[in-house]
Protein backbone atom coordinates (compact mmCIF):
# COMPACT_ATOMS: atom_id res chain seq x y z
CA UNK A 1 0.00 0.00 0.00
CA UNK A 2 2.86 2.34 0.62
CA UNK A 3 4.24 1.88 -2.86
CA UNK A 4 3.84 5.45 -3.84
CA UNK A 5 4.17 7.24 -0.57
CA UNK A 6 7.84 7.72 -1.30
CA UNK A 7 6.95 9.69 -4.43
CA UNK A 8 4.42 11.57 -2.42
CA UNK A 9 7.11 12.83 -0.11
CA UNK A 10 9.39 13.99 -2.86
CA UNK A 11 6.77 16.25 -4.35
CA UNK A 12 5.76 19.03 -2.06
CA UNK A 13 2.00 19.10 -2.18
CA UNK A 14 0.71 22.63 -1.70
CA UNK A 15 -2.88 21.77 -0.87
CA UNK A 16 -4.29 20.15 2.20
CA UNK A 17 -4.30 16.61 0.92
CA UNK A 18 -1.13 15.30 2.39
CA UNK A 19 -1.88 16.63 5.85
CA UNK A 20 -3.42 13.51 7.24
CA UNK A 21 -0.30 11.42 7.63
CA UNK A 22 -1.89 8.71 9.72
CA UNK A 23 -1.95 5.92 7.17
CA UNK A 24 -4.91 3.59 7.60
CA UNK A 25 -4.82 -0.15 7.69
CA UNK A 26 -5.07 -2.01 4.38
CA UNK A 27 -8.29 -3.60 5.57
CA UNK A 28 -10.08 -0.50 4.43
CA UNK A 29 -9.38 -1.23 0.78
CA UNK A 30 -12.30 -3.62 0.57
CA UNK A 31 -14.92 -0.87 0.39
CA UNK A 32 -15.76 0.83 -2.85
CA UNK A 33 -17.35 4.24 -2.71
CA UNK A 34 -16.28 5.43 -6.14
CA UNK A 35 -16.94 3.25 -9.13
CA UNK A 36 -15.23 5.19 -11.88
CA UNK A 37 -13.79 8.52 -12.92
CA UNK A 38 -14.08 10.18 -16.33
CA UNK A 39 -12.39 13.32 -17.62
CA UNK A 40 -13.77 14.84 -20.82
CA UNK A 41 -12.14 17.61 -22.83
CA UNK A 42 -14.06 20.64 -24.02
CA UNK A 43 -15.17 18.99 -27.25
CA UNK A 44 -16.54 15.86 -25.62
CA UNK A 45 -13.61 13.50 -26.11
CA UNK A 46 -12.66 11.19 -23.29
CA UNK A 47 -9.15 12.01 -22.11
CA UNK A 48 -9.01 9.98 -18.92
CA UNK A 49 -10.96 7.01 -17.64
CA UNK A 50 -10.30 4.96 -14.57
CA UNK A 51 -12.33 2.14 -13.14
CA UNK A 52 -12.36 1.46 -9.39
CA UNK A 53 -14.43 -1.68 -9.25
CA UNK A 54 -17.53 -1.60 -11.42
CA UNK A 55 -19.27 -4.94 -11.74
CA UNK A 56 -19.10 -5.35 -15.50
CA UNK A 57 -16.20 -4.68 -17.81
CA UNK A 58 -16.61 -1.65 -19.99
CA UNK A 59 -14.63 -1.66 -23.21
CA UNK A 60 -12.85 1.40 -24.56
CA UNK A 61 -15.40 2.17 -27.25
CA UNK A 62 -18.22 2.16 -24.75
CA UNK A 63 -16.44 4.51 -22.39
CA UNK A 64 -15.76 6.90 -25.29
CA UNK A 65 -19.41 6.79 -26.29
CA UNK A 66 -20.60 7.38 -22.75
CA UNK A 67 -18.28 10.34 -22.40
CA UNK A 68 -19.49 12.07 -25.53
CA UNK A 69 -23.08 11.24 -24.66
CA UNK A 70 -22.62 12.89 -21.29
CA UNK A 71 -21.07 15.91 -22.95
CA UNK A 72 -24.11 16.45 -25.16
CA UNK A 73 -26.64 15.78 -22.42
CA UNK A 74 -24.84 18.31 -20.26
CA UNK A 75 -25.26 20.86 -23.04
CA UNK A 76 -28.92 20.01 -23.64
CA UNK A 77 -29.75 20.36 -19.96
CA UNK A 78 -28.60 23.97 -20.16
CA UNK A 79 -31.03 24.65 -23.01
CA UNK A 80 -33.97 23.26 -21.06
CA UNK A 81 -33.44 25.43 -18.01
CA UNK A 82 -36.50 27.41 -16.95
CA UNK A 83 -34.35 30.23 -15.60
CA UNK A 84 -31.23 31.95 -16.86
CA UNK A 85 -27.64 31.11 -16.00
CA UNK A 86 -27.71 27.33 -16.13
CA UNK A 87 -24.32 25.64 -16.26
CA UNK A 88 -25.40 22.04 -16.77
CA UNK A 89 -25.91 18.93 -14.67
CA UNK A 90 -24.07 18.76 -11.33
CA UNK A 91 -25.60 15.62 -9.94
CA UNK A 92 -27.46 12.74 -11.52
CA UNK A 93 -29.24 10.45 -9.08
CA UNK A 94 -29.93 7.04 -10.55
CA UNK A 95 -31.39 4.08 -8.72
CA UNK A 96 -28.06 2.28 -8.32
CA UNK A 97 -25.53 5.10 -8.31
CA UNK A 98 -24.93 8.84 -8.14
CA UNK A 99 -22.98 10.76 -10.74
CA UNK A 100 -21.29 13.98 -9.71
CA UNK A 101 -19.99 16.28 -12.41
CA UNK A 102 -17.71 19.28 -12.21
CA UNK A 103 -17.01 21.54 -15.15
CA UNK A 104 -13.96 23.75 -15.12
CA UNK A 105 -13.99 27.25 -16.61
CA UNK A 106 -12.22 25.99 -19.71
CA UNK A 107 -14.90 23.38 -20.38
CA UNK A 108 -13.09 20.30 -19.17
CA UNK A 109 -15.56 18.08 -17.34
CA UNK A 110 -14.75 15.71 -14.50
CA UNK A 111 -17.30 13.20 -13.33
CA UNK A 112 -17.31 10.40 -10.84
CA UNK A 113 -19.77 7.55 -10.54
CA UNK A 114 -20.23 6.62 -6.89
CA UNK A 115 -22.58 4.87 -4.52
CA UNK A 116 -25.92 6.53 -3.86
CA UNK A 117 -25.83 9.12 -1.13
CA UNK A 118 -22.05 9.55 -1.06
CA UNK A 119 -21.20 12.94 0.38
CA UNK A 120 -18.40 15.40 -0.30
CA UNK A 121 -17.91 14.42 -3.92
CA UNK A 122 -17.70 18.08 -4.94
CA UNK A 123 -14.61 18.41 -2.79
CA UNK A 124 -13.10 15.29 -4.30
CA UNK A 125 -13.76 16.59 -7.81
CA UNK A 126 -12.16 19.91 -7.01
CA UNK A 127 -9.18 18.04 -5.60
CA UNK A 128 -8.91 15.99 -8.77
CA UNK A 129 -9.09 19.21 -10.74
CA UNK A 130 -6.23 20.59 -8.70
CA UNK A 131 -4.22 17.47 -9.42
CA UNK A 132 -5.01 17.91 -13.11
CA UNK A 133 -3.76 21.48 -13.14
CA UNK A 134 -0.73 20.53 -11.13
CA UNK A 135 0.47 17.37 -12.82
CA UNK A 136 -1.14 17.41 -16.27
CA UNK A 137 -1.28 21.01 -17.37
CA UNK A 138 2.14 21.79 -15.95
CA UNK A 139 3.63 18.78 -17.68
CA UNK A 140 5.65 20.14 -20.63
CA UNK A 141 5.08 16.99 -22.66
CA UNK A 142 1.31 17.08 -22.34
CA UNK A 143 -0.61 18.25 -25.39
CA UNK A 144 -3.86 20.02 -24.63
CA UNK A 145 -7.09 18.09 -25.21
CA UNK A 146 -5.21 14.83 -25.70
CA UNK A 147 -5.49 11.69 -23.54
CA UNK A 148 -3.74 12.03 -20.21
CA UNK A 149 -0.70 9.83 -19.77
CA UNK A 150 1.12 11.34 -16.83
CA UNK A 151 2.60 9.05 -14.23
CA UNK A 152 2.57 11.61 -11.46
CA UNK A 153 -1.08 12.35 -12.05
CA UNK A 154 -1.88 8.65 -11.79
CA UNK A 155 0.10 8.25 -8.60
CA UNK A 156 -1.38 11.24 -6.85
CA UNK A 157 -4.85 10.40 -8.02
CA UNK A 158 -4.54 6.90 -6.61
CA UNK A 159 -3.43 8.42 -3.35
CA UNK A 160 -6.35 10.84 -3.17
CA UNK A 161 -8.94 8.20 -4.05
CA UNK A 162 -7.52 5.88 -1.44
CA UNK A 163 -7.68 8.61 1.17
CA UNK A 164 -11.23 9.33 0.21
CA UNK A 165 -12.24 5.73 0.64
CA UNK A 166 -10.63 5.59 4.01
CA UNK A 167 -12.37 8.77 5.07
CA UNK A 168 -15.67 7.23 4.00
CA UNK A 169 -15.00 4.13 6.00
CA UNK A 170 -14.11 6.17 9.04
CA UNK A 171 -17.47 7.90 9.18
CA UNK B 1 -67.99 19.53 -22.16
CA UNK B 2 -65.91 22.26 -20.70
CA UNK B 3 -65.65 20.26 -17.51
CA UNK B 4 -63.94 17.21 -18.98
CA UNK B 5 -63.24 18.80 -22.26
CA UNK B 6 -60.61 16.54 -23.81
CA UNK B 7 -61.76 14.71 -26.88
CA UNK B 8 -60.19 16.73 -29.70
CA UNK B 9 -57.36 14.48 -30.80
CA UNK B 10 -55.96 16.33 -33.73
CA UNK B 11 -54.04 19.33 -32.57
CA UNK B 12 -52.85 21.03 -29.44
CA UNK B 13 -54.37 24.45 -29.42
CA UNK B 14 -51.73 26.97 -28.36
CA UNK B 15 -53.91 28.28 -25.56
CA UNK B 16 -54.98 24.85 -24.37
CA UNK B 17 -53.34 25.01 -20.96
CA UNK B 18 -53.21 28.59 -19.75
CA UNK B 19 -50.54 28.66 -17.10
CA UNK B 20 -51.54 30.49 -13.97
CA UNK B 21 -49.16 33.30 -13.25
CA UNK B 22 -47.53 32.04 -10.12
CA UNK B 23 -45.83 34.87 -8.28
CA UNK B 24 -42.11 34.16 -8.65
CA UNK B 25 -39.91 34.02 -5.63
CA UNK B 26 -42.63 34.20 -3.04
CA UNK B 27 -42.60 31.89 -0.10
CA UNK B 28 -45.95 30.35 -0.96
CA UNK B 29 -44.54 27.07 -2.11
CA UNK B 30 -43.96 28.03 -5.73
CA UNK B 31 -41.14 25.52 -5.94
CA UNK B 32 -42.45 23.65 -8.92
CA UNK B 33 -41.66 25.38 -12.17
CA UNK B 34 -42.72 23.17 -15.06
CA UNK B 35 -44.32 19.77 -15.55
CA UNK B 36 -44.18 17.57 -18.65
CA UNK B 37 -46.09 14.35 -19.16
CA UNK B 38 -45.10 12.09 -22.05
CA UNK B 39 -46.56 8.80 -23.14
CA UNK B 40 -44.47 5.89 -24.35
CA UNK B 41 -44.48 7.16 -27.92
CA UNK B 42 -43.00 10.51 -27.00
CA UNK B 43 -46.23 12.46 -27.40
CA UNK B 44 -46.38 15.29 -24.91
CA UNK B 45 -49.69 14.77 -23.13
CA UNK B 46 -49.35 17.69 -20.79
CA UNK B 47 -47.15 20.71 -20.51
CA UNK B 48 -47.83 23.13 -17.74
CA UNK B 49 -45.69 25.87 -16.33
CA UNK B 50 -45.97 27.84 -13.13
CA UNK B 51 -42.75 29.76 -13.12
CA UNK B 52 -40.67 29.94 -16.26
CA UNK B 53 -38.98 33.25 -17.05
CA UNK B 54 -36.71 31.79 -19.72
CA UNK B 55 -37.92 30.15 -22.92
CA UNK B 56 -35.06 29.46 -25.29
CA UNK B 57 -37.03 27.31 -27.72
CA UNK B 58 -40.49 27.07 -29.19
CA UNK B 59 -42.77 24.93 -27.10
CA UNK B 60 -42.82 22.08 -29.57
CA UNK B 61 -39.04 21.99 -29.91
CA UNK B 62 -38.62 22.23 -26.18
CA UNK B 63 -40.81 19.18 -25.62
CA UNK B 64 -39.00 17.15 -28.23
CA UNK B 65 -35.64 18.08 -26.76
CA UNK B 66 -36.81 17.11 -23.30
CA UNK B 67 -38.01 13.72 -24.48
CA UNK B 68 -34.74 13.18 -26.32
CA UNK B 69 -32.73 14.07 -23.25
CA UNK B 70 -34.67 11.63 -21.11
CA UNK B 71 -34.29 8.90 -23.70
CA UNK B 72 -30.53 9.41 -23.83
CA UNK B 73 -30.19 9.68 -20.07
CA UNK B 74 -32.06 6.41 -19.68
CA UNK B 75 -29.73 4.56 -22.01
CA UNK B 76 -26.75 6.30 -20.39
CA UNK B 77 -27.69 5.19 -16.88
CA UNK B 78 -28.52 1.68 -18.06
CA UNK B 79 -25.13 1.41 -19.70
CA UNK B 80 -22.95 3.00 -17.02
CA UNK B 81 -24.67 1.19 -14.12
CA UNK B 82 -21.70 -0.08 -12.08
CA UNK B 83 -23.65 -2.65 -10.10
CA UNK B 84 -24.83 -4.88 -12.93
CA UNK B 85 -22.66 -7.08 -15.08
CA UNK B 86 -24.74 -7.27 -18.22
CA UNK B 87 -25.46 -4.20 -20.23
CA UNK B 88 -27.37 -3.85 -23.45
CA UNK B 89 -25.71 -1.87 -26.18
CA UNK B 90 -25.77 1.86 -25.81
CA UNK B 91 -28.85 3.25 -27.55
CA UNK B 92 -30.71 -0.04 -27.69
CA UNK B 93 -34.39 0.55 -26.93
CA UNK B 94 -35.28 -0.11 -23.30
CA UNK B 95 -38.64 -1.21 -21.99
CA UNK B 96 -40.03 0.71 -19.02
CA UNK B 97 -38.34 -0.62 -15.90
CA UNK B 98 -35.59 -2.38 -17.81
CA UNK B 99 -32.03 -1.53 -16.83
CA UNK B 100 -30.98 1.06 -14.28
CA UNK B 101 -33.06 4.22 -14.42
CA UNK B 102 -32.72 7.55 -12.64
CA UNK B 103 -35.04 9.63 -10.52
CA UNK B 104 -33.58 13.11 -10.63
CA UNK B 105 -30.79 15.33 -11.80
CA UNK B 106 -29.76 18.71 -10.52
CA UNK B 107 -28.20 21.75 -12.13
CA UNK B 108 -27.48 25.10 -10.53
CA UNK B 109 -30.81 26.56 -11.72
CA UNK B 110 -33.27 23.69 -11.57
CA UNK B 111 -33.83 20.13 -10.50
CA UNK B 112 -35.50 17.64 -12.79
CA UNK B 113 -37.52 14.90 -11.15
CA UNK B 114 -38.43 11.94 -13.30
CA UNK B 115 -40.75 9.02 -12.97
CA UNK B 116 -41.74 6.36 -15.47
CA UNK B 117 -44.78 4.20 -14.95
CA UNK B 118 -44.87 0.57 -16.10
CA UNK B 119 -47.11 1.63 -18.97
CA UNK B 120 -44.46 4.06 -20.18
CA UNK B 121 -46.03 7.30 -18.94
CA UNK B 122 -43.18 9.67 -18.09
CA UNK B 123 -43.72 12.39 -15.52
CA UNK B 124 -41.17 15.18 -15.42
CA UNK B 125 -41.31 17.84 -12.75
CA UNK B 126 -38.89 20.74 -12.77
CA UNK B 127 -38.42 22.33 -9.38
CA UNK B 128 -36.13 24.71 -7.57
CA UNK B 129 -32.65 23.12 -7.23
CA UNK B 130 -32.84 22.95 -3.46
CA UNK B 131 -36.08 21.00 -3.21
CA UNK B 132 -35.81 17.58 -1.65
CA UNK B 133 -36.69 14.16 -2.95
CA UNK B 134 -39.86 14.37 -5.05
CA UNK B 135 -40.43 10.69 -5.77
CA UNK B 136 -43.52 10.53 -3.57
CA UNK B 137 -44.81 13.74 -5.07
CA UNK B 138 -44.51 12.27 -8.54
CA UNK B 139 -46.31 9.15 -7.39
CA UNK B 140 -49.09 11.32 -6.08
CA UNK B 141 -49.28 13.25 -9.35
CA UNK B 142 -49.46 9.92 -11.14
CA UNK B 143 -52.36 8.87 -8.95
CA UNK B 144 -54.06 12.17 -9.82
CA UNK B 145 -53.50 11.33 -13.46
CA UNK B 146 -55.07 7.92 -13.00
CA UNK B 147 -57.98 9.32 -11.06
CA UNK B 148 -58.89 12.33 -13.18
CA UNK B 149 -57.54 11.53 -16.64
CA UNK B 150 -57.51 7.78 -17.18
CA UNK B 151 -60.86 7.32 -15.47
CA UNK B 152 -62.37 10.15 -17.48
CA UNK B 153 -64.70 8.52 -20.03
CA UNK B 154 -64.18 11.32 -22.53
CA UNK B 155 -60.40 11.06 -22.51
CA UNK B 156 -58.87 9.17 -25.43
CA UNK B 157 -55.53 7.57 -24.52
CA UNK B 158 -52.59 9.21 -26.26
CA UNK B 159 -54.27 12.57 -26.70
CA UNK B 160 -53.24 15.76 -24.92
CA UNK B 161 -54.75 16.09 -21.46
CA UNK B 162 -57.40 18.77 -21.26
CA UNK B 163 -59.20 17.84 -18.09
CA UNK B 164 -59.92 20.85 -15.95
CA UNK B 165 -60.42 18.78 -12.85
CA UNK B 166 -56.96 17.26 -13.22
CA UNK B 167 -55.37 20.64 -13.82
CA UNK B 168 -57.11 22.08 -10.81
CA UNK B 169 -55.96 19.32 -8.51
CA UNK B 170 -52.47 19.43 -9.98
CA UNK B 171 -52.18 23.17 -9.37
CA UNK B 172 -53.47 22.74 -5.87
CA UNK B 173 -51.09 19.92 -5.05
CA UNK B 174 -48.05 21.52 -6.62
CA UNK B 175 -48.45 24.57 -4.40
CA UNK B 176 -47.85 22.39 -1.37
CA UNK B 177 -44.52 21.00 -2.57
CA UNK B 178 -41.51 21.89 -0.49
Amino acid sequence: MNNFSSEQVRWPVPWNLAVNSAQPSPVAMGTVAIYSLFIINKSGGLIYYKDYGSAGRMDTNDSLRLASLWHSMHAISQQLSPTTGCTGIDLLQAHNFDLHCFQSLTGTKFFVVCETGTQNMEILLKTIYELYTEFVLKNPFYEMEMPIRCELFDLNLAHVIQKDRVALLGR
Amino acid sequence: MQFFGGSSLTSVAPDSSPAPAAPPGTGTGSNAQVIYVFNRNGVCLLYREWHRPLRTLARNQDQKLMFGLLFSLRSFTAKIDPTSTEHANLGAPLLPGQGCSFHSFKTNTYKLNYMESPSGIKLILLTHPRTGDQRDALKHIYSLYVEYVVKNPLYAPGSPIKCDLFNKHLDQYVKTLI
